[in-house]
């Protein structure tokens, strides 16, 4: 048994003669003169179960199937024809497109659609599976039985066993009707859920009905588990872009008490160091090695935004100490300097940063949601940078100095502390934050002139939350804000949901003016 | 709820009296983070007393000008104005329109503002927004402002910006603010922090004129001893957020406790 | 000393001759040199330049409303184009209703968006728009109501400084998110546009905008005097004591809060009216007046000029406004640097602004 089906597989792959005359002739067949002779063939063509119509079918939904004056169907792609049959290199210059109405184009696509169940590759075969899953049709049914027949993948048999699963509900026989449910109990599948919502409108059986009804409520609490898990994996996901935002802005605002309006610009010339850095991967060195263009850009924009950071300090910031309302409008302007100057560098318009392979896809969990890696991987370095610097402010000299320095500057001055030089590294460590985050931004959004500003008000609204001066205040003021968001957000949709946030925020300001994880005491008034 | 009046709760019991005090002070605690600015703090200020306080840096004295103002609320205990106003409930503005006056120990004048800006802000009258915009200087509280510019040795300054004054004419200038406000308890803290001897000399002797008519009640906080000795008023010696001892100055210096504070480290 | 002596009164003369010959210029010789000279003489001033002028008046007005709170008071409002922006969505609304039925789909009832958006009827805070003396109340009332609400809020709980900067420009932020939504029935991303007329007057007319822009003449004149009442006042010094040492203030009796809760919600209402006069002009209002970044050119406006005195916000909105007109027609990707050096420059070098330097130069 087991050697007959290894036999059928092989005859398959390398398709037999016959086989081939009959693929041949079914082609032929779709140059019919009526429109129901070609629906005929666009079936006939399908039953065959050979790869290759697939392309010929959506050629042919698509109006690039072509008749040359020989009588051989072409298939146009980009301008270039190649032989249906043979898959040669063909010349269109006389051939005319063969025609089609919508019925044609219905079926050939379906036809096209159940193809892919045997296509070599597993995702597409998964993809062409759950298609059927999302529009059963009783037509489909011999097609899906034959697929899974012949399928290894474990994966692609789960799904193909659901929606013959799901074609079964329509089954006549109540029993079959039954067991067609049982089968779909342990399913986390949404499509599921809604064709047992259809089956339930229209059963009469009442055994069925309430096997139906059990099965629909064991869906439906997998599926809100699955939904609370995908809005706090993305509240987390918002919540750590948030974070990245902010954790520069704690350094300057908590630490040095300086509102730095161009921090949005630093971030936004992290995403362009890690532009440029690509484009360097791109044009000096093999493609094999593309994928290490982001570790690479981490550093190299730490190194440029702290630099730019140090030289902002040292020219303006500096000149503004104890006047934070001048500093802002200064920053402030800083920030436009910096837009107009990367404009007019790179253009007004996105550029593409592109995610490493091994950070594109992700992980397909229940209810068709995905964990995807760039999203992970951000987390995962968000939290990284927050830990690094933690350690650094708490354990190194430097931190030990720069806390010294904003506690009481005229005593860390005489005890030999360059002052001086603190300030500026300070105010460059976190600008230099801002530019990691914004390497990291760069994976998930546009890189444009603008994107500083998209970041500005967000992350203000995380540190003054979370409480100045307090790391800690800033994560959690970070991922709660990230929370509450993409909670909201199935609620009060995208917009709602944020000015929400934004108003509880001011609100919640007004009660605790110091933030979630305040200093207390006498120093913190005067 | 029942025990809510256990006398054992107030360590003082019920007997201790506000009757007839102009502020009153009982069982104060403040903290800071775990430090204990103000700790278990009582004292009592008859109406028309001078009263300075000493105590080494940290003792306390500062935070409880704060709490009598209203900026500083206390975690515990009551501090009562006239015998029945509760100062821990009312903002600071509501303090001083009540005759609270305050002196800070570093002068804090309206440095773009003129010397008799300054003063005239301070004159007691309507403090609403309203009533502040359409208010008009009358004749009368003119020369009330010049009599206390006089009176404070700055007559000549009138039109000056009062960020322009040295240190001890601003020093004068505050104090001149508080007679403006014509307040019946005066905290004065560190008044003479700066200033020449010439100056603390003429100091002293504008307090002792205030606290001579007994319409009013001063507090003086003050580190220097002559100074102090000058006032020869009751001094109370306050040592990590609570009273060690009360007395005149000689009881004061005579006391272990205090020359154990003072001296002993 | 009566309430209009002091109103009038100043050691410098020279002021109140030189607002009498800049009232002379902007009231008397434009529209003379508008009307009576003709186009092809040099002297003509072209309608265009009426209008523009007539914008330029309308952002003194806001830059007097902003120097109020802020160069008065010391309170960084980053949010102040929200009210500039209400005020004009306010008149917008007005214009919007005299419409009538020669909007694209010719309904008397509804405005061409909401027709768009397949609504039946007018939103509840749509009625009473269809008279003037109604939209002109809520061009001050709303924001007037606005500030005194979120001023009442932030500076009870003693929100001050570079924290209150910053939840102004979250509120502001918050506006503009909020009336990019269609839902919200004021026309969503497009804002309202396409109006017809004024009261009665065609806004293509050049007489129309003459009228506009002497009517802006005449607000920011009053809006002077206004704000010069106050500032002039006891409470005006009140509001500096405030600025210069607020917790000082409080040990006085004062309390900051009504202060500047007045100078907030009488500043919010004045930069109402300046929107209000702002939108016939330009033609349209949309959400992206409500952006950040406006506000704080309003604060630069107030810096350049020198804040703390009305004349300088004056000056800085005609100043800024025109260099901005020039720069962006003749060099527009220079225009963001020289802003962006203005911030700066005026932060480092000139706390005192363009009048400062004036008056520096002139006595040393």
């Amino acid at each position: 048994m087991k050697i007959f089906k290894l036999a059928l597989l092989a005859l398959l792959a390398v398709a037999s003669p016959a086989f081939a005359d009959d693929f041949a002739d079914a082609v032929r067949g779709l140059n019919a003169d009526g429109y129901s002779d070609k629906i005929a063939a666009a079936e006939a063509l399908a039953t065959l179960g050979d790869g290759r119509a697939a392309l010929v079918l959506d050629a042919l939904a698509d109006g690039r199937l072509y008749a040359a004056p020989d009588g051989a169907l072409l298939i146009e792609q980009a301008g270039a024809f190649t032989d249906a049959v043979t898959r040669a290199a063909a010349s269109g210059a006389e051939a005319t497109a063969i025609t089609v109405n919508n019925r044609l184009r219905g079926v050939a696509r379906g036809a096209a659609g159940r193809l892919a169940l045997f296509s070599p590759d597993p995702s597409l075969r998964k993809r062409a599976a759950e298609a059927v899953l999302a529009q059963p049709n009783p037509e489909s049914a011999e097609t899906i039985r034959t697929a899974l027949a012949r399928e290894a993948d474990a994966e692609v048999r789960q799904v193909m066993t659901l929606a013959l699963a799901t074609l079964d509900l329509a089954a006549a026989e109540p029993e079959r009707r039954k067991a067609a449910i049982v089968a779909l109990k342990g399913s986390s599948n949404p499509q599921v859920r809604g064709q047992l919502q259809r089956l339930l409108e229209i059963e009469a059986e009442p055994q069925v009905k309430a096997a139906a009804e059990k099965a629909l409520a064991d869906i439906n609490v997998r599926l809100t588990l699955v939904d609370m898990g995908a809005n706090i994996f993305q509240g987390l996901s918002l919540g750590s872009v948030l974070l990245l935002a902010a954790i520069g802005l704690a350094v300057t605002f908590g630490v040095m008490g300086v509102i730095n309006m161009a921090h949005g610009e630093m971030i936004m010339l992290g995403s362009y160091t890690a532009f440029v850095v690509q484009e360097g991967f791109r044009a000096f060195l093999p493609p094999d090695y593309i994928g290490l263009y982001l570790p690479v850009a981490v550093p190299v924009a730490f190194v440029v935004t702290f630099a730019i950071g140090v030289v902002l300090e040292r020219t303006v910031i500096r000149f503004l100490y104890g006047r934070p309302l001048e500093t802002m409008l200064a920053t402030w302007g800083i920030s436009l300097m910096l837009q107009q100057a990367v404009r007019s560098i790179f253009g007004a318009s996105n550029r593409e940063v592109a995610n490493p392979a091994w950070m594109t896809g992700g992980i397909d969990l229940a209810g068709g949601f995905t964990l995807t890696y760039n999203r992970v991987v951000i987390i995962g370095f968000c939290l990284a940078v927050l830990g690094a610097l933690a350690a650094l402010l708490r354990w190194s000299s430097f931190g030990l100095h720069m806390r010294a320095v904003t506690q009481n500057r005229p005593m860390a001055a005489a005890m030999g502390i360059p002052t001086d030089r603190i300030d500026a590294a300070t105010f460059g460590l976190g600008s230099g934050i801002a530019g990691m985050a914004g390497v990291a931004l760069s994976q998930i959004g546009n890189v444009s002139p603008n994107l500083g500003q998209t970041y500005i008000v967000d992350s203000f609204m995380v540190v003054v939350f979370g409480g100045v001066g307090s790391l800690w205040g800033t994560l959690v003021g970070a991922l709660s804000l990230g929370l509450v968001n993409k909670v909201l957000e199935p609620y009060a949709g995208a917009m709602l949901g944020k000015i929400l946030v934004l108003v509880v925020v001011i609100l919640f300001i007004q009660k605790r003016p110091r933030g979630l994880f305040a200093l207390k005491g006498r120093s913190v008034d005067s | 709820m029942a025990d809510e009046s256990n006398p054992q709760d107030d360590p003082h019991g019920p007997g201790v009296p506000a009757a007839g005090s102009i502020l009153y002070l009982d069982g104060v605690t403040v903290s800071f983070d775990g430090f204990k600015a103000l700790n278990n703090l009582s004292l009592v200020l008859e109406p028309g007393e001078l009263r300075t306080i000493v105590g080494p840096n940290g003792a306390g004295k500062t935070t409880m000008m704060d709490v009598i103002t209203g900026k500083t609320r206390p975690d515990s205990g009551d501090v009562l104005f006239d015998q029945q106003v509760d100062l821990t409930r009312l903002e600071e503005s509501a303090i001083a329109n009540l005759g609270i006056g305050r002196k800070f120990q570093k002068p804090t004048v309206f440095e773009h503002l003129s010397v008799f800006d300054n003063l005239e802000l301070a004159l007691k009258a309507e403090r609403g927004a309203f009533a502040t915009l359409m208010f008009l200087l009358k004749g009368e509280q003119r020369d009330r402002i010049q009599a206390t510019l006089g009176r404070i040795g700055l007559a000549d300054k009138s039109g000056q910006l009062a960020g322009a004054l040295s240190h001890g004419q601003k020093q004068w200038l505050e104090i001149g603010m508080l007679l403006m406000q014509d307040q019946r308890l005066l905290l004065l803290d560190e008044p003479v922090a700066g200033m020449t001897d010439a100056e603390t000399e003429a100091t002293a002797a504008l307090i002792l004129d205030l606290a001579r008519d007994g319409t009013r009640s001063l507090v003086v906080v003050e580190h220097d001893m002559e100074f102090v000795r000058a006032l020869g008023a009751k001094v109370t010696v306050l040592h990590e957020g609570s009273v060690l001892a009360e007395g005149s100055l000689e009881t004061i210096q005579a006391d272990a406790k205090v020359v154990e504070v003072y001296l002993g480290r | 000393m009566s309430l209009s002596t002091r109103l009038l009164a100043t050691h410098d003369r020279r002021l109140w001759l030189g607002l009498g010959a800049l009232a002379l210029l902007l009231l008397g010789v434009v529209p003379a040199l508008n009307l009576a000279v003709p186009p092809d003489s040099a002297l003509h001033v072209p309608n265009y330049v009426v209008t523009l002028l007539g914008k330029y008046l309308c952002y003194a007005t806001l830059a007097l409303a902003m120097d109020l709170v802020w160069g008065y008071c010391g309170v960084l409002s980053l949010g102040h184009g929200a009210f500039f922006a209400l005020g004009g969505y306010a008149m917008g609304m007005f214009m919007m209703r005299s419409i009538g039925t020669r909007g694209v789909y010719g309904n008397a009832d509804l405005p061409d968006f909401m027709v768009f958006l397949n609504w039946k009827e007018l939103p509840w805070y749509w009625l009473g728009f269809d008279h003037f003396w109604f939209a002109a109340l809520m061009a001050l009332a709303v924001p007037g109501a606005l500030a005194l609400v979120f001023g009442w809020l932030a500076f009870r709980s003693r929100i001050t400084g570079v924290y209150l900067s910053i939840i102004t420009q979250a509120m502001t932020y918050a506006l503009m998110l909020a009336f990019f939504r269609n839902e919200m029935g004021f026309g969503g991303n497009n804002g309202l546009t396409d109006f017809k007329d004024i009261l009665g007057f065609p806004l293509s007319q050049p007489s129309t905008k003459l009228g506009l822009y002497l009517l802006s003449a005449l607000v920011l004149g009053l809006a002077f005097l206004l704000v010069r009442f106050v500032v002039t006042s006891k409470l005006g010094r009140v509001m500096m004591a405030v600025r210069d040492a607020e917790s000082r203030v409080r040990f006085l009796g004062y309390s900051p809060t009504a202060v500047k809760l007045f100078a907030f919600t009488l500043s919010a209402m004045l930069a109402g009216l300046a929107g209000a006069l702002y939108v016939p002009q330009v033609g349209i209002i949309n959400p992206g007046e409500f952006s950040p970044a406006n506000s704080i050119e309003i604060a630069i406006w107030v810096a350049v000029g020198g804040r703390g005195t009305l004349v300088g916000a004056v000056l800085g909105a005609f100043a800024v406004n025109g260099a901005k007109t020039w720069l962006t027609g003749a060099a527009p990707e220079l225009w963001l640097f020289l802003l962006g050096a203005l911030f700066i420059a005026v932060t480092l070098g000139l706390p005192k602004g363009l009048l400062g330097l004036l008056r520096t130069n002139k006595h040393g």
